[in-house]
């Protein structure tokens, strides 16, 4: 039995690393897997820089801005599997929710308009509302970064961007504190369950495949030890197929309710494992397409393009400057490489690039693959704009006009 | 605890904020030079936007004391705490500051894990005496005797004297409970 030590935080999508020890996938493999629950990013990080955990389920954006020194202590790392596509959403306090037009589904359906209309509700509420966001680097704040600039608003000036941990996000709107958040599950459904809040916007309608979270590991670590890092992906692979299935997914939600884990109902756990979304207290519910991905559609597959992504909205938000070195070590954190050589042979199907358009699908489609055809997408941004990871300063001068 | 050990070392200008509503503001108000953290807390992320993007904390923060120190970073995240160090600061200053804040976490943590024990030592052994009570109520056995049939019995089983004393309790109860209470 190889010992490996995953930090993660209790959020729905770490369902892959509950499943893979829960039922013993791991175990199969010849893994002890010991799941090392934190509270916040920043310790997660830290345990995993430092050398305290072999792995982290991490933010996607954090990930890269670890590799690129922007957060703390700079670590060259790896991300060879992603855990999780979607799964966010964007809740306002009941006040703000009431100045939205349109009925709370026709909201989540038209991101657009919906950011527009908030846009004239800022105007009428003559101060900076407060909106959270769970970190600096995290998918959520570009979400919502990407989301506000659609309606001309400014999120470093126009509103009070704040970071504050999921599990406070609540409380804070409740008490006024602050106006709206954006968070992964169960965040938001808790919100909406306490009567604090209304979601208004889902993550799987601003982006239709947005990475969320990734398995991270240390570069060194990575390196000195392929066969363990093959097992572990073969692990990962079999629970995120395990995960997918949706008759498996009732379990998966007990499972993740349970106080190792989310300590949350597994009612709540499963709206996001079904799409079945309560938006308001009210009880408005919404059947939603790829709320959150867990393995189809390559969903687990390290897309350096959307790397790429990522990187090109730090450039958008002057977290730091382009140069082609900064690109390189960006899309590099993502090791396409490592998950090819683990899954090589494998019943799950392999893309045959690594880089693609983000946003040029607008229902799912065959590419080619080792194994016949693998379904992608849809994978459209709400603004119907197109990312190629080639072009990136082309795509930045477009976005800034 | 860490307070008090600061205190003891001669640090004088000590503030403690707690890590939820204001405190943020607080700190700014405070402008501390160096931020001991509790990483246990989810409020770290809070805490380090702060730190990246506040004009009162404007000047860079290292987190720890010294981030080649590999080592005792790994003992400071066992330990479960985390220092914000004021850029400027001589970290021979600082390191002892840490240090000092990682034994006292570690002895805090021991302390704890003790009080926990001694607990739960103490309402076993209140199970017991009431098993035995009940057995040299019941059995008319001396305490000695009421207590050497707990134990056999847990031998014989495999199990712990005050699982038995429980399980005997329990049985004891459903005996004596009338059914029609339950209805």
């Amino acid at each position: 039995m190889t010992p490996i030590k995953i930090a993660f935080l209790p959020l729905t999508d770490c369902a892959i690393l509950a499943a893979a020890k829960e039922l013993g996938i791991a175990e199969k493999h010849g893994i002890a897997l010991d799941l090392v629950r934190d509270l916040s990013w920043a310790t997660i990080r830290d345990r995993l820089v430092y050398r305290q955990v072999q792995c982290a389920h991490l933010l996607a954006p954090l990930a890269i801005a670890v590799q690129l020194g922007l957060s703390q202590h700079k670590a060259a790392l790896a991300a060879p599997f992603s855990l999780s596509l979607n799964g966010n959403a964007i809740t306002f306090s009941r006040q703000l929710a009431a100045g939205l037009a349109g009925k709370p589904s026709e909201r989540i359906d038209q991101p657009g308009a919906t950011v527009k209309n908030l846009s004239d509700a800022l105007r009428r509420l003559q101060r900076k509302p407060v909106l959270a966001v769970v970190h600096r680097f995290s998918s959520h704040a570009l979400m919502l970064r990407y989301w506000l600039a659609y309606a001309g608003i400014d999120p470093d000036e126009d509103v009070q961007l704040r970071v504050l941990p999921p599990p406070l996000m609540t409380g804070a709107l409740a008490s006024g504190e602050i106006d709206g958040f954006s968070a992964g599950e169960p965040w938001n459904s808790s919100a909406v369950d306490a009567g604090a809040g209304e979601i208004v916007a889902l993550g799987c309608r601003i982006w239709e495949s947005g990475l969320e979270k990734v398995l991270a590991m240390r570069d060194d670590w990575a390196t000195a030890n392929p066969e363990v890092v093959d097992r572990l992906l073969l692990t990962l692979d079999e629970a995120a197929t395990w995960c997918d299935l949706p008759e498996n997914r009732q379990k998966l939600a007990r499972l993740l309710s349970s106080d190792s884990y989310l300590a949350t109902p597994a009612e709540r756990i499963e709206r996001a494992l079904f799409g079945k979304i309560r938006l308001t207290p009210a009880g408005d519910t919404m059947k939603v397409d790829n709320f959150l991905l867990l393995h189809r559609r390559a969903a687990n597959f390290p897309w350096r393009s959307q790397a790429l992504w990522i990187y090109s909205q730090f450039l958008r938000w002057g977290f730091l400057e382009h140069s082609p070195e900064a690109e390189r070590m960006a899309s590099g954190v993502f090791r396409s490489d490592l998950y090819r050589r683990a899954l090589a042979g494998g019943p799950t199907p392999l893309p045959s690039a690594s880089l693609k358009l983000e946003g040029s699908l607008s229902s799912e489609r065959g590419v080619s693959s080792d194994k016949g055809t693998l379904s992608l997408g849809p994978d459209r941004f709400f603004d119907g704009r197109v990312f190629d990871p080639a072009k990136i300063g082309e795509y930045l001068t477009q976005i800034a006009s | 605890m860490v307070e008090e050990g600061l205190l003891e070392a001669g640090f004088r200008d000590i503030v403690r904020i707690a890590a939820h509503g204001a405190f943020v503001a607080e700190l700014e108000r405070q402008s501390p030079d160096v931020v001991i953290f509790d990483l246990g807390s989810p409020s770290r992320d809070t805490l380090e936007e702060v730190l990246a993007v506040s004009r009162a904390l404007a000047r860079p923060i290292a987190m720890f004391v010294d981030t080649s120190d590999e080592q005792m970073i790994g003992a400071a995240i066992e330990a479960g705490v985390s220092a914000y160090v004021v850029d400027g600061l001589k970290k021979e200053r600082v390191k002892p500051v840490l240090d000092l804040a990682i034994r006292r976490f570690n002895a805090f943590a021991a302390v704890q894990k003790e009080l926990e024990e001694a607990k739960s030592a103490l309402a076993e052994r209140r199970i017991i005496d009431r098993a035995k009570l009940y057995l040299m109520s019941t059995r008319k056995l001396t305490e000695a005797n009421a207590y050497a049939l707990l134990r056999g019995t847990a031998m014989r089983q495999g199990r712990r004297i005050a699982d038995i004393a429980q399980a005997l309790l329990t049985a004891a109860e459903l005996l004596e409970s009338n059914p029609e209470d339950e209805a």
